[in-house]
């Protein structure tokens, strides 16, 4: 996908204006907000929880080349394949080589992050192989050729309606007279239609919430089993996994999960959570006969060790856009590629450059809040800062800014001149704003008056009155 | 680039950012030792409760997820509730069922009403039947394994899915159940695939509304037996 | 009202005034003069400081931010306590300057001591000098936005809401998402001008739902913006910094009325 993050600004104010996305960005506060504050509630050791699983993930990094190689030998030893891929161009390779090596017509695909970040449907169409994706908000969007809004419920900006009338412009077959009225109706009939597809693929896609050293399984939840249908059905099954999904033991997987859905959606647990371990064995009934893993690091080891290491131990909750006040006003296209909301503001940057995703770790209020809903404890707004450090060292910030900083921070450096400067200041808007007490048009802050007010100064600084008042007693 | 550079550049990149050689004997050892013997983290307080309590939970939980909930004082008593759920569902009466023990025990000639296929789940199974490992009352998950006992189709093609376990190996803890499994299949090692489930399929995708029967099954019947 | 009284224990505070209220509204920082005095505090307010740095900091401009942070530091070193009466610069002080220094063995040390005496208003006077109680007055009913950086930073919830109840003739109206940003994080809000209007605008709606004629909150730029917001909407709700309602000031007109 090609990013369109340098247009945030023009992304942004165009969300703002459509407003079946804002009724749907409403609802967040009343499903996922109010659904983790319960689920927190109801477990005293959540916070704790947190704490352990930001260990586990430490210990993790710490031990990363040994534990991708002990998984990696558990799932050779379970009769699986592991490909390594530096870049997303080699996943990618290496994927189509798997399809191609097993004749598939058609791929399904549960959903996967990472099958967004390489766009593997894309690659798969172009080589002829039709990829179809299972999970029904990742259908949704599919069938629209739209990215995902939201890392956990993609299709979150769509409402009914555009469903209905996306559902009833693609599925042709069905009668024109149905009646789709419902959340209801619409999940049935995607059911069916998927069906179809699952029972056809010859290759099955999944991506992976954990992998596990201990075991070398695959780990993914899901709350409507699509990607079960996905990974038993069809002749080889492919896993799709950056290699920071490592974990050390079943008993560290519990952890990370105790956190993971809670911080979701607000679920005790989802659904499915679901562990595979290499092809089918012998006599087994069911399941795949070929299995693959696709280790991708695309930029993972670049972020080891270094400035933005924290944000490695993301789990993909989405827990900081569903708290995210800009998040919430404009929704995930607005960011311009896959990952929205705080945890994009600082990955994105990070895979695709902060050239081109420049505008998202500056599009924060600060407001911490992300931060302190994380499950995984990372500093959101420290590495959004970071970003920006490396932005201002760069000289990637607009020269008009920047020399404003620089005039005001000469000024903040000298007391004198400052306090000369603000006494001006103040009587001079005090001045301007002195019939109503508030400014409601000024060159240079149009930004600010053009939507709100500016309340004017009392007069004098707090200073001028302060010495005034010492002279006199 | 062959496979084989490509993994050597990737773990030799990792090595190099976290300053280690591919050598390190304490971080081997360290890696080593924890993967030998998993020690359990924090265990939610949630999880330790006497039999009735774990029953009691997992009840909970599982109905609050949208699953039905049955206890069965022996495999007598499971063919009437198998029969009663499905009369007052309106389902029909034939499933499928893999080849497990406690399945074959139950005397389902009793109710003759009822038709009982074996095999994996196929395209249009309209009701299945599986047996549960273990169980976590914690959150009310079952731990279904694959294998010809229990094949995993079964678990998400029907419409109508029941599990039936045994009173006592419902535990407290995903640690628990965890270690039932080490005991059947050894030491890190685990069946082609484990599924934790807690409910029937469920869906939001669609106006934040919570819809159930996406993919997998729209009904979970859940059966205790003992 | 303070637990200390004797004039000999009383210690040193050094008043980081902020540039804001400096410029902006000294009666706020008359306020926090006189709430300090009654909680048992010998007040200063030393002549070199400025602004903490937060503008330059958050735009990645690091060395200006450490040139500033290194003059804040010399102006109040010499105190018992820094207090401000902004969480935001007070979380600046007591958590960025130790991060900002933090790369020098010379200056991490002083940092980290320095940051030891820095305190947000409110929970100084309630968690450091021990006040449960103020003696003003204010007929009529409050709402209060807990300003981010105050209250995930230095924990400034239940401290303001005590004192408060304290007030004689006040009642606490809370509205909803009271601990949601207001949408101004500092230069976001002309960076981001539509999307800091579209923040804002919740917040007001949740203001006005409350039912409150006044509004209060213990940061002066979140209070500027909503007061910004409120008054463009025409909606008649004064607003006022909690610590001049706590200190019986609220005779001054309010910040964006006209000026008597």
């Amino acid at each position: 996908m090609k990013p369109a993050s340098r247009a945030f600004k023009t992304n942004a104010t165009r969300a703002l204006e459509n407003e079946p996305l804002q009724r749907a960005l409403r609802g967040i506060k009343y499903g996922f907000v109010a659904n983790r504050a319960k689920a927190r509630a109801s477990l005293p050791e959540f916070d704790r929880l947190r704490d352990e699983a930001r260990a586990i993930k430490e210990h993790t990094l710490a031990h990363l080349d040994l534990y991708l190689e002990e998984y990696e030998s558990k799932v050779i030893e379970a009769g699986g394949q592991v490909h390594w891929a530096a870049s997303a161009d080699d996943a990618r390779e290496a994927i189509l080589k798997i399809c191609r090596d097993a004749g598939a017509r058609s791929v399904t695909k549960g959903k996967s992050m990472v099958g967004e970040e390489i766009a593997i449907n894309e690659h798969l169409e172009a080589a002829g192989i039709k990829a179809i994706e299972t999970d029904l908000g990742e259908y949704l969007i599919q069938i629209r050729g739209e990215p995902p809004s939201h890392i956990i419920a993609p299709a979150i900006h769509l409402t009914m309606d555009q469903v209905e009338a996306d559902f009833r412009n693609i599925h042709k077959n069905l009668p024109p007279e149905r009646i789709l009225d419902e959340p209801g109706q619409l999940v049935a009939e995607a059911r069916a239609v998927l069906r179809d597809g699952f029972l056809a693929a010859d290759v099955g896609i999944t991506g992976a919430n954990l992998l596990i050293a201990e075991t070398g399984s695959s780990v993914i939840v899901t709350n409507e089993g699509n990607g079960d249908l996905t990974q038993c059905l069809p002749r080889v099954h492919i896993v799709i996994a950056s290699i920071e999904k490592a974990v050390p033991t079943l008993e560290d997987a519990n952890t990370i999960l105790r956190i993971l859905a809670r911080s979701a959606t607000g679920q005790e647990c989802s659904t499915y959570t679901t562990y595979s371990t290499g092809p089918k064995r012998p006599g087994d009934p069911d399941g795949p006969e070929e299995f693959h893993v696709v280790l991708l690091d695309n930029g993972r080891t670049e972020m080891l060790g270094g400035a933005f290491h924290d944000m490695l131990r993301c789990i993909r909750c989405g827990a900081c856009m569903n708290h995210c006040p800009v998040y919430g006003a404009v929704g995930g296209h607005a960011y311009g590629w896959v990952y929205p909301g705080p945890m994009g503001a600082v990955l994105t940057p990070s895979l695709i450059g902060i050239d081109e995703a420049g505008h998202l770790p500056n599009a924060s209020t600060f407001c911490g809040r992300c931060e302190a809903v994380c499950p995984m404890r990372i500093p959101l707004p420290k590495l959004m800062r970071h970003w920006r450090m490396r932005e201002y060292e760069k000289g990637n910030t607009p020269a008009r800014y920047r020399w404003g900083l620089k005039l005001w921070a000469f000024a903040a450096r000298r007391p004198w001149l400052y306090h000369a400067l603000t006494g001006l200041g103040a009587s001079l808007l005090a001045r301007f704003g002195k019939r109503r007490g508030r400014i409601r048009s000024l060159p240079m802050a149009g930004g600010w008056t053009r939507h709100r007010d500016l309340p004017a100064p009392q007069g004098k600084t707090f200073q001028q009155l302060w010495r005034a008042q010492e002279k006199a007693s | 680039m062959s496979g084989a550079r490509k993994r050597q550049s990737v773990l030799e990149g990792i090595r190099a950012a976290l300053g280690a050689g591919g050598s390190d004997k304490t971080r081997k050892e360290t890696v080593r030792k924890r993967l030998k013997s998993p020690r359990a983290n924090l265990v939610p307080e949630r999880a330790s409760k006497d039999r009735a309590g774990r029953l009691e939970l997992f009840t909970g939980m599982l109905e609050g997820q949208g699953a039905k909930v049955s206890h069965a004082k022996g495999p007598g008593d499971v063919p009437e509730i198998v029969a009663a759920y499905l009369r007052d569902n309106n389902l029909p009466t034939d499933f499928r069922t893999g080849s497990d023990d406690l399945l074959a025990a139950i005397p389902w000639d009793k109710t003759p009403s009822l038709t009982r296929h074996r095999g994996r789940g196929k395209a249009g199974d309209g009701v299945t039947m599986s047996r549960a490992r273990a169980a976590a009352a914690e959150t009310g998950t079952l731990f279904l394994t694959s294998g010809g006992e229990n094949p995993t189709t079964l678990n998400f093609l029907p419409d109508t899915h029941m599990v039936l376990i045994r009173a006592d190996d419902i535990l407290g803890s995903y640690e628990d159940a965890w270690n039932v499994l080490r005991e059947v299949y050894g030491q890190r090692t685990l069946p082609r695939t484990v599924n934790l489930i807690s409910g029937p399929s469920r869906t939001a995708d669609i106006n934040q509304t919570i819809v159930m029967g996406a993919h997998g099954p729209r009904r979970l019947h859940v059966i205790v037996v003992g | 009202m303070a637990k200390s009284k004797t004039p000999e224990t009383k210690p040193n505070v050094g008043l980081f005034v902020t540039c804001l209220v400096d410029l902006v509204r000294p009666s706020i920082g008359f306020a926090s003069v006189k709430l300090l005095e009654q909680a048992g505090c010998r007040v200063s307010v030393p002549r070199a400081q400025t602004c903490c740095g937060q503008p330059a900091y958050n735009s990645g401009d690091r060395p200006d931010a450490r040139a500033l942070a290194l003059k804040t530091i010399s102006a109040f070193e010499a105190y018992d306590y820094v207090v401000a009466p902004s969480g935001s610069c007070a979380g600046m002080l007591k958590h960025h300057y130790p991060e900002l220094l933090g790369d020098d063995p010379g200056t991490a040390e002083r940092a980290r001591a320095f940051a030891d005496k820095v305190h947000e208003l409110i929970s100084f006077l309630v968690d450091v000098r021990g006040v449960t109680r103020v003696k003003a007055r204010y007929d009529g009913a409050v709402t209060y936005h807990d300003a981010c950086a105050g209250l995930r930073e230095l924990g400034v919830k239940a401290q303001p809401r005590q004192l408060l109840e304290s007030v004689e003739g006040l009642k606490l109206l809370e509205m909803e998402d009271a601990e949601v940003c207001c949408g101004f994080g500092g230069t976001f809000s002309v960076k981001y001008p539509a999307i800091s209007n579209a923040i804002v605008e919740k917040k007001t709606a949740n203001i006005a739902a409350s039912n409150a004629p006044c509004l209060l909150a213990g940061d002066l730029g979140c209070l500027m913006n909503m007061a910004g917001k409120l008054s463009r909407e025409g909606r008649d709700i004064e607003v006022r910094h909690v610590a001049e309602v706590l200190a019986g000031m609220s005779g001054d007109p309010a910040i964006g009325e006209k000026q008597s």
